[in-house]
């Protein structure tokens, strides 16, 4: 079975590779036979034929698709008008669902994005600022399904009076005297901040290696003159660095909203949405898999897709301006 | 000499807060992949009744009987091959696809190109919890489901537009004058891809490999959907998520798995830290 695994690995490492380049020496070796005119106008397609083909199978026509089955049953046989949708509206569970995905959003961006700014700005005035950002930006490597684990761990809970094993509880029961430990993936008044607070820990680096980079971009002239005049750290900060990173802010901001808007891995691994945790794509996936209704969860799914499409047309929007 | 080495101590005390803040920073973001790389070489008994931290304090009792454990008991050494298995096509195929496509975005005039492109745009923030009632139709239908094949095509469409699109931004950024001569001294558009675009990209393809790399390896909802609970197909993430739901307490395995699925990604950051930077940066800033 191993033997017949590896096999089937190494057959694919180098058969798609050796079928690609196949294919475009076999594709410029046909438009040389053609006639000049038609050459022209069919060469620019094969190159990019494959490309649009993955995109119409697996993602155009799924789209489409997918808002037509949001407006069907849960096996797809009978439309139903918008009784999906309502559905989506008004569920207890969807709402609240909705309710933590406004919480993400809010909390996760903000503290992503000012996190990583103040981090950018500190590591920028000592010499081991990269050692000290490598740390900040280790989690952006591994899988949220290990960052998972890696929290549960850290929030472990004991009852009072017994040995803490998870280190959250432990730091806080040393430092303040008569801290009771929390269940911190339990206590339905806590465990959406606990959560959060591990999307934080994985994508802070994420928004501090942007917003350094931009940090690198602002001239020292235009910082030194300040100093020069006077002006304290904290003016230079809010009247120089933050408008200066304003528009690079706001990109990272609107890629900070759209993966809040999606996520899914650590809610699934750390709670499944239990005791008040469920988010949006989570309860996507129970429609789906556990109760399979297709019509609700293409309907969960659309009205993700409504939530990012502001998002999509400031992309395009800024694409143009860029080109423009 | 002295003025010079108490000048220096006043910067570093006057500094000092500034360090403190750093430091502290620093620990906030080690100590949760500290702790779990230490338990994952505690005996199960001792993790379940003290911190991890305990293990710095005599006696010193580490073992490596949780990696055995969760390698030969918990499908773990297979789920690493999985893993492998699904990455590596599902990365070369992006790669490539994407760069025939950049290659024509750039460099061959055709209509409908822009609007395409604008397309491309929007597909990036897709959701792709809107893709995957249809194409796991599909899958149904074609018996994809649960093979390496199916999950290496979902993954190259779902990797295909940042892809296309980050590579565009750096081949269309080439000189026209190495194209130009390419074409005087007689080579084709196979040549000129394979021979010049490809080599000459080599930084904006190892940064995509990288992302799109670490993308698959990390991913849990594609395989979840795609390759369904079969066991034999499934890869580390899924395997791991498996085990939390059915062992609950089971640090020692729990430990010891996460720990084995991060070694690459963690591996991958240190050595290709600046791939990784400059694919987040073309990616996001230059947009």
């Amino acid at each position: 079975m191993y033997l017949k695994t590896l096999l089937y690995g190494v057959l694919a490492v180098v058969g798609v590779p050796v079928v690609l380049i196949l294919y475009s020496y076999l594709i410029e070796k046909l438009v040389d036979i053609l006639k000049p005119e038609v050459r022209r106008w069919l060469r620019p397609w094969l190159w990019i034929i494959p490309a649009v083909a993955f995109l119409g199978v697996f993602l155009i026509y799924p789209v489409i698709n997918t808002i037509i089955l949001s407006l069907k049953n849960a096996d797809s046989t009978k439309f139903v008008g918008l009784k999906n949708y309502l559905f989506v509206f008004t569920d207890r569970n969807m709402l609240i669902a909705m309710r933590n995905n406004l919480l993400w959003l809010v909390i996760f961006t903000f503290f992503t994005v000012t996190l990583g700014l103040v981090i950018a700005v500190l590591t920028d005035r000592v010499k081991y600022e990269k050692v000290a950002k490598a740390f900040v930006f280790m989690p952006m490597a591994i899988s949220f399904v290990a960052a998972g684990v890696i929290w549960k761990f850290m929030y472990e809970f004991r009852p009072k009076g017994t040995a803490q094993i998870g280190t959250v509880n432990a730091i806080l029961t040393g430092l303040i005297p008569g801290f009771k430990p929390q269940a911190w993936l339990f206590n339905p008044a806590i465990n959406n901040f606990a959560l959060i607070v591990v999307g934080i820990w994985m994508w802070t680096g994420f928004c501090m290696v942007v917003l350094s980079a931009g940090l690198k971009g602002i001239p020292t002239t235009i910082l030194e003159a300040a100093r020069i005049d006077g002006a304290t750290e904290w003016k230079i900060f809010w009247r120089i660095i933050v408008p200066l990173l304003k528009s690079t802010i706001t990109v990272i901001a609107t890629t900070m909203v759209i993966n809040v808007l999606k996520v899914f891995d650590i809610v699934y691994v750390m709670t499944n949405g239990n005791l008040g945790t469920e988010v949006i794509a989570n309860r996507m996936y129970k429609e789906m898999f556990s109760f399979h209704n297709f019509g609700r969860a293409s309907a969960i799914a659309t009205v993700l897709l409504l939530a990012i499409t502001p998002m999509m047309l400031i992309n395009i929007k800024r694409f143009g301006q860029k080109r423009g | 000499m002295e003025t010079r080495f108490s000048s220096k101590l006043v910067n570093a005390v006057r500094k000092g807060p500034l360090h403190a803040a750093i430091l502290l920073i620093c620990l906030i973001w080690f100590i949760p992949t500290f702790g779990l790389f230490v338990s994952s070489f505690r005996p199960a008994n001792l993790i379940l009744t003290t911190g991890w931290w305990k293990a710095f304090k005599p006696p010193f009792v580490f073992t490596l009987e949780n990696y055995y454990k969760v390698i030969t008991t918990s499908n773990m050494g297979r789920s690493f091959i999985n893993s492998l298995i699904i990455s590596i096509p599902s990365t070369v195929m992006p790669v490539i696809i994407a760069a025939f496509a950049a290659y024509a975005f750039s460099w061959m005039k055709f209509p409908g190109r822009d609007a395409l492109f604008l397309l491309l745009i929007g597909l990036l923030v897709v959701p792709i919890q809107m893709t995957l009632i249809p194409v796991l139709r599909i899958f149904n239908r074609l018996h994809l489901t649960g093979t390496f094949f199916g999950i290496w095509l979902a993954h190259t469409a779902y990797g295909l537009p940042f892809a296309i699109y980050l590579l565009r931004n750096f081949i269309g950024e080439l000189p026209v004058s190495i194209f130009e001569s390419a074409r005087l001294d007689g080579a084709n558009h196979f040549d000129i891809f394979f021979r010049l675009v490809l080599p000459t990209s080599m930084p904006a393809l190892s940064s995509l490999a990288t992302f799109q790399f670490l993308w698959v390896w990390n991913d849990l909802l594609v395989a979840l959907i795609y390759l369904g609970g079969t066991p034999t197909v499934a890869p580390m993430t899924v395997t791991i998520s498996n085990l939390v739901n059915s062992y609950g307490g089971g640090w020692e395995l729990l430990t010891s798995a996460a720990f084995i699925s991060m070694i690459l990604p963690i591996m991958m950051f240190f050595f290709l830290q600046r791939y990784f930077v400059h694919g987040i940066l073309a990616g996001s800033v230059k947009g």
